[in-house]
């Protein structure tokens, strides 16, 4: 049987997600139409808003959907005026990172400590009291890090700088309220949280100046034209329902099984290294460990032909990862950086599962070793 | 379940996907592996195409597929060295290096990890046996017109044992019709026959946007009388034999003779001045283990696709060889490999150190 532990890659879809979706996958679903049939897809698509709303204690007219969180993160960098400066920090996902260089914008980049944490003072002071977008995401999903956002925000209020925070990991898994956080801009991704791939949301405090960078329609209230999905954004606001209401019971279960793997894995390799905060706060369900003297492509050929989906960092179009530039900000040589092994654990998943990877995981090493002494 | 599993090695392309068609066919356990070599993918291997290609085949023919990030071995391996040559006055050749370092060595290292015993490629090659000796030796391709075997040398009887060139029996049309057959989406994709990490074939050009400026070596074009009859501004321009490009003008037509990369000299001579008598390889590895004794005949290739040349050996020791052609000798090459064969059979090969005297 297949076990798949690579949620901070995406999520398999919710059932709740499914029910919700499968009545819009067959009717004309415009919302902006001015027929009952746009009437029922733009109930159903403000019933969706309102849903992603409650998850992060938002009002729903804040919330833009959008294709996804890189779409949003694109939003936000691109939309946001400040100053022509953005800070953010050395392990933002690429959606962050390559647009903020992209823009001609004077970026500057704060880097982290040994676990992935962001100083909040490093932040403050990248901003010198002077206006700047400043963009830091809330949790990493390759090591599980969470940045202290409220404390970075707090700090600024008042400089005039803009602050985004890119929750597409953190959402569903940890509990956020914009209010707290007192942030400017959130990205939410869909698929992350149990949702359907192929949408997201960019919630916008309101009050926040922000340019379309979709134009020709009025769509999102003008901040983002074009056709809505309904069918994707109902399946979202599904998921965003059933993640905020089992969340607490959630996190505290994935938590104790990350704990169980860590330990399990920790017993039973010697010198194995957790990659990522050592404490809370930190992602429940994220665990990334290097074993010395195996590279990290092999483990995880080996863990797929054994039948478990686990990851090396993040993600990439082909899946063959680039040394994790997470783990280099981190201060890990470019080879320790390649050999990252991320599982990321989900709501289906089982103290049966956790005990297969503790089985299973020393035996491949032992392989890997074995064939290397040969 | 208790087969023996190949790693097949896939770029993409029909050869290697024929390959590891009949690799499953053979009833072995199969696991697909392509390779990242070249960072910046400007040149026409290692696209995302290439791998999703690779992948499409996989999943049509039912057996798991991963990539491999060999950026930095490769790098280290075939780029540096490419540029070093080119910087010293020879003329590189890249995919034998690659093949010898990186997929007959680390891949396959890396399939051994994997649980593999063997490691297959989409090669135009055949193994033989050595009657007597019994060992594994390198054959030419059944089709003469795709024969690889010239950037395989590098490989001793003991990777022989363990590879597998399972299309070395066949010709490009019968691999062609075979994908097509199995409904492989690569069937009719066109073969790549440049330098595969270098862009639009500008072997120069890369070579200066991967030097240092200093490194870059410009100086005089002189005829075989020393005189000088014309500058240019690098002799990694410039590959012995080579005819255009020298921006001499007309006249009679004159070819790079010689190059001197400690002065930067480029020597130029007209076409019947270039026939070398033999040549002097280094590096030199004999599949048997043993060079052959002075005085023995063989056929020697000096670049990929030419023909087989007769040669008897002159000299010989510790790895390095000298030949000299039996018949009408052609333009010898620095930096590129000479290969030895008997018959189809490969002997040996190492890098051509230039022409005996």
């Amino acid at each position: 049987m297949r076990l798949y532990l690579d949620h901070n890659a995406g999520a398999p879809l919710r059932p709740e997600a499914r029910d919700a979706m499968l009545p819009w996958l067959g009717p004309p679903a415009n919302p902006s139409s001015a027929h009952r049939e746009g009437a029922r897809a733009r109930a159903a698509l403000e019933e969706a808003r309102a849903a992603v709303a409650g998850l992060i204690g938002a009002a729903p007219a804040e919330i833009v959907f959008t294709s996804g969180a890189t779409e949003a993160n694109n939003l936000a960098l691109r939309g946001a005026d400040a100053g022509g400066r953005i800070v953010t920090t050395a392990i933002e996902h690429a959606s962050v990172l390559e647009t903020a260089r992209a823009g001609g914008a004077v970026v500057t980049t704060v880097g982290v400590d040994a676990e992935g944490r962001v100083a909040p003072e490093a932040v403050v002071a990248a901003c010198s009291g002077r206006p700047a977008l400043v963009s830091v995401g809330l949790a990493n999903g390759e090591v599980g890090a969470v940045a202290p956002v409220a404390a970075i925000a707090a700090a600024l209020a008042g400089s005039g700088a803009v602050v985004h925070t890119d929750a597409a990991q953190a959402a569903g898994r940890l509990p956020i309220d914009v209010r707290a956080l007192g942030v400017d801009l959130l990205s939410l991704s869909s698929h992350k949280l149990g949702g359907p791939a192929g949408a997201g949301a960019l919630w916008v405090r309101s009050g926040t100046t922000l340019d379309a960078q979709l134009r020709g329609g009025p769509q999102e209230r003008g901040r983002r034209a074009g056709t809505e999905n309904v069918a994707a954004l109902v399946g979202f606001g599904a998921a965003a329902r059933v993640a905020g209401a089992t969340l607490a019971e959630s996190a505290a279960r994935l938590d104790a099984l990350t704990q169980r793997l860590w330990q399990g894995l920790a017993a039973r390799l010697p010198g194995v290294v957790r990659n990522g905060p050592a404490s809370a706060p930190r992602l429940p369900n994220t665990l990334n460990v290097t074993v010395p003297g195996c590279a990290g492509e092999s483990l995880l050929v080996l863990l797929d032909l054994a039948g478990v989906a686990a990851s090396l960092g993040s993600a990439c179009a082909a899946g063959a990862p680039e040394p994790s530039h997470v783990l280099v900000a981190m201060g890990r040589t470019r080879d320790a950086a390649r050999n990252g092994l991320r599982f990321s654990l989900g709501p289906d998943t089982t103290a049966d599962d956790v005990a297969r990877v503790v089985e299973l995981l020393p035996r491949l090493v032992a392989q890997v070793r074995g064939e290397h002494a040969a | 379940m208790n087969r023996e599993r190949v790693v097949v090695a896939m770029s993409g392309g029909v050869d290697s996907a024929v390959a590891a068609a009949r690799c499953v066919r053979a009833g072995y356990d199969v696991v697909g592996i392509s390779l990242r070599l070249a960072r910046d993918g400007s040149g026409s291997c290692c696209s995302l195409d290439d791998f999703h290609d690779a992948r499409a085949v996989a999943d049509r023919l039912g057996f798991p597929h991963y990539v491999f990030d060999f950026t930095d071995a490769f790098e280290a391996a075939v780029v540096r060295p490419f540029v070093a040559e080119y910087l010293a006055g020879r003329t590189p050749n890249p995919c034998a290096r690659c093949n010898q370092h990186v997929k007959f060595d680390l891949l396959w290292r890396r399939a051994r990890e994997l649980g593999a015993t063997r490691l297959a490629t989409g090669h135009y090659a055949r193994i033989g046996r050595d009657p007597a000796s019994g060992l594994p030796v390198l054959r030419a391709a059944a089709d003469p017109a795709k024969d690889q075997t010239y950037f395989l040398f590098g490989l001793d009887a003991a990777a022989l044992a363990r590879t597998l060139f399972p299309i070395g029996d066949a010709t490009k049309a019968e691999v062609r019709a075979e994908a097509r057959a199995l409904g492989l989406p690569v069937a009719d994709k066109p073969e790549s026959m440049e330098v595969c990490f270098v862009p639009r074939g500008d072997a120069a050009g890369f070579v200066a946007r991967n030097a240092p400026a200093a490194a870059l070596r410009p100086g005089a074009i002189v005829d075989e009388d020393g005189a000088t009859v014309g500058r240019h501004d690098g002799v990694h321009r410039f590959t012995v034999g080579q005819r255009r490009g020298l921006g001499l003008g007309g006249g009679v037509a004159r070819y790079v003779r010689r190059i001197d990369a400690g002065t930067g000299t480029v020597t130029v001579a007209a076409g019947d001045r270039l026939c070398a008598r033999g040549l002097v390889a280094r590096d030199v590895s004999w599949s048997s283990g043993r060079a052959p004794a002075r005085g023995t005949d063989l056929g020697v290739r000096i670049r990929h696709r030419h023909a087989l040349l007769p040669a008897r050996v002159v000299d010989s020791e510790d790895g390095t060889v000298a030949v000299a052609f039996t018949g009408a000798g052609p333009a010898v090459t620095p930096g590129q490999a000479a290969v030895f064969y008997r018959d189809d059979v490969v002997l040996g090969g190492g890098w051509i150190a230039g022409e005996i005297g």
